[in-house]
């Protein structure tokens, strides 16, 4: 039997803003527990929330960007259960009246575009921490930090329109280049400020009525995700294959074993008896808010990436890279001009980001050693060959640790390099003149020739030729006065 | 009656509170009676009537400025009913989902 | 400094201020006046107070703003108000001994105004109850017949001004919690506009509902403590952001104003001693020179129901915090369920079971539209309902509860008979309006009240209304702290 996988993706987005979503505790990451904590995220009795109106401009901008419908008036709601990470016993959220509703994100699978269907997008509070059992004496004791209770966070439900793993993993490389390029969200799934839960149910292929679904919780990675929406309906398709039935459950994907473990079945579905928080006033968000929020809105990362390519010309591969973050696009569009577009993505996306990964430096670390007016010099200098191959490379470490333009490097390290192919072109020609029996060995099959007369050449320049471009120079004309091209 | 034996149960594993077993039918009785005559609002006219909202229509957003409130450390697990580390201390944990 | 003297304990809260501002009365004294007098006496009969101590009321007093417009004046304040010296408790065991280490916003500013907190007062439990019965620490006894209750659930504090422990006292009143005792201890008790006094540090009980109170023996102490904390507050978003009402010309008269008289609201069910106390406030008032409205007014259990729906459903959710994880009372367990219902069933008495197990129903899935959301339709019809007859009048005068002070013990088995008692106070806060009991004078030795309505910021009227009241009462029959030898300062 065929099956067509259903998936859908609810997503949470921890939001960049200085304190929590209901109260003025700072959001600070890495604090000691239980020391970014009030009376109101520590769900003391008597207190009360506030809305962090901060949170509300990020939840608009991200709405905005997606094209969602954002209603004027909407109410803050009281999920109720109990759980130790929860000070009230109810998470503020946001039920049957969301701010955000629709939506599309565009994305790319497999270098293909595509767009991917939103339900909604709400604000809602981060519950705190709570740890795995440890040993206390004679008992098993969990400990539990609040200091994340309160943490804006945005909840964003997919249409149940994903079918494989790899559409997940494009929407959510989308989704996290998304709300970093607008500032919403560092979206890094490792710190836990971009989650993920699949709802996975499975139909035969053609069918329209939906499959009982699953819940995968426990995807720290775009990875894991795809991982665990694989393992998920492979665990599926065996079971329907043998003519068991789906049971509704939620599992945990367990990324070190690449297997799942069925947390619990619900029976019953949850009662969590929401009510409109009596504590909030409705959110009113004016036609002029929401216009400002569309008016200050960036370039989009699709609009950008759209722009590379027509624009510069660049790939679809190369406009997927520079894009994220747009600081990165910004620079290569300053050294685009100096030699070439696809010279500078190519260095960007090789080089500037490998030194990125292995110091470890923020983008903003390296355009402060080499601006882009730096970069393009040295750029300009590669793409006339005046830095050829492995010197260009030995340049750009050492730029990126000294100062000074690319002269004063070649000074400082006492290298000097022959300057152009125009420069070398008459005595290459003038070598092969020189030496008809090499040629003609060489054309006649013998390659170990080349080394001879790439020795003629570098004794004609004065030593100072790099070899590899006398190589390729030599190539190239040996392979015109063959007839070839 | 409004509310059965089965409904109370229910009701008291949501709130997780323990009815004793002998009790359970009064409790039910008593719960009964109330939402039978909360039945009296069945005969009031309510066409036109939204449900109620008391909050203030224009409150504005916080600013989004840490404030003077937070806890010094210590504070928040001086009235713990077990604490250590500052860390608040309970029974097991299993996984990070709601039990 | 004179030494405090019998007189001392009678004196208004703004004679009080007067004196210590002037320097003729430290607050220590003040304080003292209260605690060392016959009070004492009093207090062993009554037990309004819940928690105090000796070192901490000193402490306060001699740390008092002597300047402010409360300079001195003792205030005790009911335990479901979050204050960091004594102890917050709600009456209840789920809090046992906890101590809080904020203050609420109304506390700050009875403080910032040079008011002395002198302890924390006895309610019921959570504020759930009618009688001040239902509180761990034992029932409260109305200062005017011991075999009788004080109302509740704010019914310390009542009792505590009428025997004349302090001079004003703080309540909260979520369906009649301040106004009913206030009826039955003959004092004034003031539940303001919804979003008028703040409710952060207030433990809540229903959110929409809830309002701190105020009890004093005199109008204008009322007047004073309510100007002291009235006022928008950035930690709690149900506040109005306007300015509060100007209560200042409280004592301006009523020349003018018309006051509704629904009368079919006590054509039956109601005492004849609380029916004859309206036709003397209605009286009262024309011969001060209002002018009364007959009208009809929607029954009161149409409230009753919507009320015990809505307040319990809020209040199962806001209670919920209380779980044994981060404060108070912890019972023994060694998983997490068994945590929280060991906690949960241990802690909470009765009542307050019986009412979050009514909320949870309220509220759950499939009960939602036919309980709660109809009790919020209910509501509003509520509102319109006070909205269209204030088109007609300023004020309105009804009963405050259907009988004087009932027995201890003559309720507590029938919830619903308690939750009727209610049905003259539950339609103000349903509304979010204000409302204030007036002492109307003794009947077979029980105070007798009567309330006044206003739609919303209408303090300042039901304030001139209420000392209308006062001035034209026939003293013999006031409560007993009155006496003809105190005489009310004729000068503001």
């Amino acid at each position: 039997m065929a099956w067509e996988a259903v998936i859908g993706l609810e997503c949470h987005i921890q939001l960049r803003t200085r304190t929590k979503m209901f109260c003025d505790c700072p959001v600070r990451f890495g604090a000691e527990p239980n020391t970014q904590v009030c009376p109101v995220c520590l769900g003391l009795p008597g207190a009360l929330p506030r809305v962090n109106d901060a949170a509300i401009g990020h939840a608009l901008r991200l709405g905005v960007a997606l094209g969602c419908s954002i209603r004027a008036e909407s109410v803050f709601a009281r999920k109720n259960y109990f759980y130790p990470d929860m000070p009230k016993n109810y998470q503020v959220t946001q039920y049957d009246r969301p701010l955000c509703e629709g939506g599309v994100l565009p994305a790319q699978v497999d270098g293909e575009p595509c767009t991917f269907q939103l339900t909604r997008i709400h604000c809602e509070e981060d519950a705190g921490k709570s740890f795995h059992p440890e040993r206390h004496g004679d008992r098993s004791l969990s400990r539990v930090d609040f200091n994340r209770a309160g943490v804006p966070l945005l909840e964003m439900v997919t249409e149940p329109v994903l079918r494989t793993p790899a559409e997940c993993a494009a929407f959510l490389t989308a989704l996290r280049r998304l709300v970093r390029a607008l500032g919403v969200s560092d979206g890094d799934m490792e710190k836990g400020q971009l989650r993920c839960d699949a709802n996975v149910s499975l139909r035969p292929a053609g069918a329209t009525a939906l499959g009982t679904k699953t819940e995968i919780k426990n995807l720290n990675s775009i990875k894991g995700v795809e991982r665990g929406v694989t393992a998920e309906i492979a665990r599926q398709a065996r079971a329907l294959d043998a003519g068991e039935a789906i049971v509704q459950a939620t599992l945990l994907y367990d990324a070190d074993h690449d297997r799942l473990a069925i947390m619990r079945t619900k029976e019953h579905a949850h009662d969590y008896r929401y009510l409109p928080d009596p504590d909030l006033p409705v959110l009113r968000v004016s036609p002029a808010r929401i216009e400002a929020a569309r008016a200050s809105q960036p370039e989009l990362p699709w609009d950008l990436e759209a722009r590379l390519r027509s624009q510069h010309g660049l790939p679809a591969y190369d406009a997927a890279v520079l894009a994220d973050p747009p600081e990165l696009a910004a620079y290569f569009e300053s050294c685009a001009a100096a030699g070439g577009a696809k010279l500078a993505s190519n260095w960007i996306m090789t080089e500037v980001l490998r030194v990125l990964r292995e110091r470890p430096w923020t983008l903003a670390d390296w355009v402060e050693r080499v601006p882009a007016e730096r970069f393009s010099g040295f750029l300009a200098r590669v793409a006339s060959r005046e830095l050829p191959g492995p010197v260009a490379k030995q340049v750009f470490a050492w730029m990126a640790d000294e100062p000074g333009d690319v002269p004063a490097i070649l000074e400082r390290h006492g290298v000097r390099v022959q300057g152009s192919a125009d420069e070398l072109a008459p005595i290459v020609r003038q070598v092969l003149d020189e030496n008809p029996g090499p040629v003609a060995q060489f054309l006649a099959g013998e390659g170990k020739t080349l080394g001879f007369l790439v020795g003629q050449v570098m004794k004609k320049s004065g030593g100072q030729a790099v070899p590899q471009v006398v190589q390729e120079l030599l190539r190239g004309e040996l392979g015109r006065r063959s007839g070839g091209g | 009656m409004a509310i059965d034996r089965d409904e109370v149960l229910r009701i008291a594993e949501l709130a997780r509170l323990e009815i004793a077993p002998d009790a359970v039918e009064r409790v039910a009785a008593q719960l009964s009676a109330v939402l039978e005559f909360a039945a009296t609002l069945d005969t009031l006219d309510l066409d036109g009537c939204e449900p109620a909202v008391l909050a203030p229509d224009a409150a504005e957003g916080r600013p989004d400025v840490p404030g003077t409130r937070t806890f010094e450390p210590g504070v928040a697990t001086a009235g713990a009913p077990e604490a250590e580390d500052d860390f608040f201390l309970v029974p097991p944990v299993v996984e990070n989902l709601e039990p | 400094m004179s030494a405090p003297t019998l007189e001392t304990w009678r004196l208004s809260a703004r004679e009080v201020a007067s004196r210590v501002r002037g320097g003729s009365l430290s607050a220590v004294e003040a304080m003292d006046a209260g605690w060392d007098g016959p009070a004492q006496a009093w207090e062993r009969e009554v037990h309004a107070v819940a928690h105090t101590d000796r070192e901490l009321r000193q402490a306060a007093a001699e740390a008092a703003n002597t300047k402010g417009p409360l300079a001195g004046v003792p205030v005790l304040v009911k335990d479901n108000l979050c204050t960091t010296d004594y102890a917050t408790t709600c009456g209840s065991r789920i809090l046992a001994g906890w101590q809080s280490p904020y203050d609420a916003t109304v506390i700050r500013r009875l403080r910032r105004a040079g008011a002395v907190v002198v302890g924390k007062a006895n309610m019921d439990e959570f504020a759930m109850g009618s009688s001040t019965e239902f509180s761990c620490y034992g029932p409260t006894r109305n200062p005017y017949d011991l075999a009788r209750v004080p109302g509740g659930s704010s019914g310390g504090s009542a009792a505590a001004v009428a025997y004349g422990l302090v001079p004003v006292a703080l309540g909260s009143d979520t369906g009649g919690s301040v106004r009913q005792p206030a009826a039955f201890c003959g004092v004034f008790g003031l539940k303001p506009t919804y979003g008028r006094l703040s409710r952060y540090g207030l433990v809540a009980f229903g959110s929409s509902l809830d309002q701190v109170g105020v009890f004093a023996r005199h109008a204008g102490d009322v007047a004073d403590v309510y100007a002291a904390l009235a006022g928008a507050d950035p930690f709690d978003a149900t506040t109005r952001p306007t300015p509060a009402p100007d209560v200042s010309a409280w004592d301006r008269g009523v020349e003018g104003l018309r006051f509704g008289w629904p009368e079919n609201l006590w054509s039956r069910g109601v005492d004849a001693c609380i029916v004859d106390a309206l036709d003397r406030a209605a009286a009262a008032l024309e011969r001060a020179g209002a002018v009364r409205v007959p009208m009809t007014f929607l029954p009161g259990e149409y409230g009753v129901a919507a009320y015990y729906l809505v307040a319990t459903a809020e209040a199962s959710s806001n209670l919920a915090r209380f779980d044994g994880v981060r404060y108070g009372h912890r019972g023994a367990a060694s998983d997490l369920v068994s945590l929280y219902t060991r906690t949960r069933t241990e802690g909470f008495g009765p009542e307050v079971q019986r009412r979050i197990l009514l909320g949870t129903y309220a509220l759950s899935a499939g009960y939602y539209d036919a309980y709660y959301l109809k009790a919020q339709r209910a509501r509003t019809r509520i509102r319109h309902e006070f909205a269209e007859r204030f088109g007609h009048c300023d004020l309105m005068l009804m009963p405050v509860a259907p009988t004087p002070a009932f027995r201890v013990g003559e309720k507590t088995d029938d919830p619903l008979a308690m939750y009727l008692s209610d049905v003259f106070t539950i339609g103000a806060n349903l509304a979010g309006i204000p409302g204030i009991s007036v002492p109307m004078g003794l009947a077979d030795g029980l105070p007798t009240a009567v309330q006044l309505l206003g739609p919303e910021d209408a303090e300042p009227v039901l304030l001139r209304a209420a000392r209308a009241l006062e001035v034209d009462g026939d003293r013999a029959a006031l409560p007993r702290t009155h006496t003809t030898e105190f005489a009310w300062p004729g000068k503001r």
